[in-house]
Parts: C-alpha cells; structure tokens; sequence
C-alpha cells in the first residue's frame, strides 16, 4: 500500500527532519506513530498523502512512485487516502453534511443521500446534518472529518492527532470509530503522544507502535 | 512546480467544464463572493457600454473615410473663370478636350440651378447667378482605369487658359487621413478596453482565489483535480464578465440609437452609430468579454493552483 524506502525528508536542504526511515504499510493493518512534538509526525503523514515529497530514497503508494506523479495523479492518490486533519479543516460556507459529501462532489462521483445519512449516523451526527462548521464543538468537528475521510471508502486512513483537543470519553469514540474501520479492512495510521489512548486501542486490536526519535522510524511497541 | 504540472488545466478541458451543465454543485465548492462578484458584473457593463460606443466610432469614421475616399477620388471638377465674351467658347473647349481624354467617364456641365444650390449657403436663396461673375463649373467622373491628371491640367492650360483642374487632392487627402486616424483611434480604445478588462476581471479572479486561499487547499488535500477547482472559478467569472457585458452592450446600443438623426446633428455627427448589419457587431462585444473573463481567470486560477501543491 504505502513503501518506503531509506526515505529522508528535510524543509532545508541539509538538515533533513526525518533520515533514513523504511517501512510498509499492509492493507488491513493498525499503526500509530508517535514522538515528541516537532519529531515530524505531521510531516510524515503529509509525505503518505503526497502533500510533501521525499528529498531522498524512495517512497511508493499503491505501487506508483509519489515523484512521478502528476497533479492529477497526487489527485487520484488522495481519493485513496483518507486523511482526518488536525485541525479539521472545512468549508465554512457548506453545511456539515455537503462538507462530509465533498470527496464525492469534486470526484463527479453522485452522492447517495441514504449512504450519507448512514454515515452521519454512525458518527452520531445526524442532527448536525444542516449545521456550519463553525457551529460545531471540537469532538463533532472531529467525527464530521473522520466521516468526510471514509465517505470514498479509501483503503487508508490517516489521522493526525485526531483526539488531541477532545476529553477521554470522545477520544474513546473516536477510537471505536477507527477500530471498527480497521475491522472492516481499511489500513490505519494514527499520529498521537496520547500512550493511554494507544494502551486502550492496543486492548481491542492488534496495533504496531511506530515511534519517531532522533530523525528515524523505530518500532516500539512492546514496552507500552 | 512546474506550469507543465498543471496540464489539465488545458483550453479544451477548461472549455468542457464551462460548457457542462453543473448538477454535483461543483460550483457551491467555492463561497460566493458578494461584492467582488458585483464589482465584476459592473465594470464588465461599464467596459462594455464604454465599447460600442468605441466601435461606433471606429465603424463611423470607416464608413467616413471610405465614401469620402471613394467618392473624392471618382469626381473631379473643372473651374472656367474667362472673360464674358469666352466663357462660351472656352467652355465648349473645355468639354471637347474632356470628351476626348482617355480614363474619363462623363463630363456635364453644371446648371445654373445647381450652382445656385451650392452658394446659397454663403449668399443665401435667390441669389442672381447670372448677375455674379460666377465661374462656370464641370463635374468630371472618372472611369475605373482613372486618368493622368498632368497631362490633362497641360492640355486645359494650351487650349482653354480659364480653365482649372481641381481633383480635390488639397483637401481630400488630410480630410481622409483625419477619418483614418479616428477610426485609428476607435480601434484603439477597443483595444484598450480589452486590455483593461482582462487586467480588471484578473485581479478581481485573483483576489477572489487568494482569499479562498485555504478553501483550494483543503479541496486539493481531499483529492480535487485542478480543473475542478479551476472550472468553479473560471465559470464563475466568465458568467459574470459575460452578464455585466450583455447589459452594457445593451445600454450602449440604445444610446447610440437614441443618438440625434444625421439631419438634427448638422453633419458634424453624420453617420455615428451602426447602420444596417452594423448592429450585429455590438453583440461580439458579451462574447469577447466571456473570452476574456475566461482567459483571464485561466491564467489567475494557475498561478494560485501553481502555489498548492
């Protein structure tokens, strides 16, 4: 799904951010990624989606080399990428459920209003249907990008520090929602500091702790 | 990166999306942009109003230049100013030597009614012809293959000394180069009437994607093709360009046909404004400013796309 290869990234040509890092996400699998804050989590979920590109080795998703990509290629790459931002960025001037159906609206692709009201439901946000972004609290602005993430049905989903401004008993639910996504076969990749929240994942499913440390990809794991 | 990375963004693909009717709502992806949008659709119809006037102009002075031109060039006049006791015989002289010059159509000598016609706006009605030592006048009319204007002044000179060649050259030339240089000048407020609204309607585009800067960004990270995003905008404003277009033009076209008549304007006015199949030409003007609301905002929508990865 997502190989990478002795890949290093850097903002700055010679001090690169992430060095050497190799690994392959399988389909179906369960991963988080964590380090200390300014590590390049964010940074590394952003190389997944091709929103930055490797400045060495190499790094391929779903068989194609992201450097050879095309605009519309990166296009094509994302519609299989399901990403929950950090800070869960939306139109503001749609309402929550024309904001969930975007991936479908600019993909030509019809909205099946049934499927969308089963999607708002499974993210208990059916009556906030018709509301605007802005209206909504940090724990639905969360819910309403992980239901915009999945709506394409994507074989990966990434999340950035999905729970960070959300209290324990949403986190748990937003976990649930992640979990269930990944039993239904999807990939997962969750970038969090959040150790209870990996312990209370790692009690339901079978998750690899991927640990950013001194520029490089570690597998961590067994000491959680 | 590259312009060559935002090949989708090509004329054809451009030109499918603007045509395609839009039932996903492609468009609503954009926010609407209140005064921006009003300012566009005002100085397109101010541009455009601005425009037939320019082209009535051009199309007026051509028409003037033209029939002043073709018309000049075709008649020539011969002046007999002679003694009383030669006039006639001079006179008789003169048509001979016309009548017998290669390239001259016809030659008719003006009657005293018509010359009357052409002083009384300098004497007034009723003016006595026969009383003034008025010169007789013949009206020439060249022929297609035209004549040698030299050769015939030389012959007039040796066989009729009253009579004088006018081929209107001293004033047909600076009155025509004068209609060129104002239908000149037309073309070229036309021409900067364009430019102005392709750099108006570039910097309302960019403006209203600049702003939308973080709306491009999220429709890219969630997998919109370029075109898509560029489409909403170019539709947007070439709709626009065009509508605000539409209602100069139309203002426009009534005020040059509420224009006082040629009669009511005492010449100086003759002939601004569109005649015949002339009026057909105004309503380019609503296509030629989709045109440039279409190429203008192209060329905004890839230089922001260009900036979002």
């Amino acid at each position: 799904m997502i190989e990478m290869q002795n890949l290093s990234f850097g903002y700055s040509g010679n001090d690169p951010l992430l060095a050497d890092l190799s690994l392959t996400l399988q389909p179906g699998s369960f991963h988080f990624l964590t380090g200390p804050s300014g590590s390049g989590k964010t940074s590394f979920l952003r190389l997944c989606y091709a929103e930055l590109l490797p400045t060495a080795g190499r790094m391929t998703a779903f068989g194609q080399d992201v450097r050879g990509l095309d605009r519309d290629g990166i296009a094509a790459l994302r519609r299989r990428v399901g990403v929950v931002h950090q800070d869960t960025q939306f139109l503001d001037h749609l309402p929550v459920a024309e904001n969930i159906a975007l991936p479908l609206i600019v993909s030509g692709e019809p909205v099946d209003m049934p499927a969308l009201g089963d999607l708002l439901s499974w993210v208990q946000m059916s009556g906030q249907a018709r509301a605007m972004p802005p209206e909504l609290s940090g724990g639905e602005r969360q819910r309403a990008a992980l239901a915009r993430a999945v709506i394409m049905s994507p074989e990966l989903i990434l999340a950035d520090e999905p729970t960070g401004n959300l209290d324990w008993e949403m986190s748990m639910r937003l976990l649930q929602l992640l979990i269930e996504l990944n039993r239904s076969g999807k990939a997962v990749l969750i970038a969090t500091h959040d150790l209870n929240l990996i312990r209370a994942a790692k009690q339901q499913v079978q998750a690899r702790v991927l640990r950013i440390a001194g520029k490089r990809l570690q597998l961590a794991g067994a000491d959680l | 990166m590259k312009k060559a990375d935002l090949k989708s963004l090509d004329l054809a693909a451009l030109w499918r999306g603007l045509t395609r009717p839009d039932p996903a709502g492609h468009d609503r992806v954009v926010p609407p942009t209140g005064f921006t949008a009003q300012l566009t659709v005002f100085s397109a119809g101010a541009m455009a109003f601005l425009a037939v006037f320019a082209l009535a102009l051009a199309l007026a002075t051509g028409r003037l230049a033209d029939r002043w031109s073709s018309e000049l060039a075709q008649t020539v006049t011969v002046r007999i100013s002679a003694p009383e006791d030669q006039m006639d015989q001079q006179t008789r002289t003169v048509m001979e030597v016309l009548q017998t010059t290669p390239g001259i159509a016809e030659s008719r000598l003006l009657p005293d009614d018509e010359v009357e016609k052409l002083l009384e706006p300098w004497f007034g009605p009723d003016v006595p012809v026969e009383a003034l030592p008025v010169p007789r006048l013949i009206e020439v009319t060249e022929a297609a293959e035209g004549f040698d204007a030299e050769a015939l002044r030389l012959r007039l000179q040796g066989e009729a000394p009253g009579a004088v060649l006018d081929d209107h050259t001293r004033w047909r030339e600076p009155l025509v180069s004068a209609a060129n240089r104002l239908r000149a000048l037309g073309l070229i407020s036309l021409a900067l009437i364009a430019a102005a609204s392709a750099a108006m309607i570039t910097l309302a585009a960019k403006a209203a994607m600049a702003a939308n800067g973080q709306v491009i960004r999220v429709l890219r990270l969630i997998g919109a093709r370029d075109i898509t995003i560029a489409t909403a905008f170019v539709r947007r404003f070439t709709r626009r360009a065009a509508m605000g277009a539409a209602g100069g033009t139309v203002l426009g076209m009534a005020a040059v046909w509420a224009l006082p008549s040629m009669d009511q304007a005492g010449g100086f006015l003759t002939g601004l404004g569109f005649q015949g199949w002339g009026w057909l030409w105004p309503l380019l003007v609503p296509i030629a400013a989709a045109a440039i609301g279409f190429a203008a905002t192209r060329w905004a929508a890839l230089k922001i796309l260009r900036e979002v990865r």
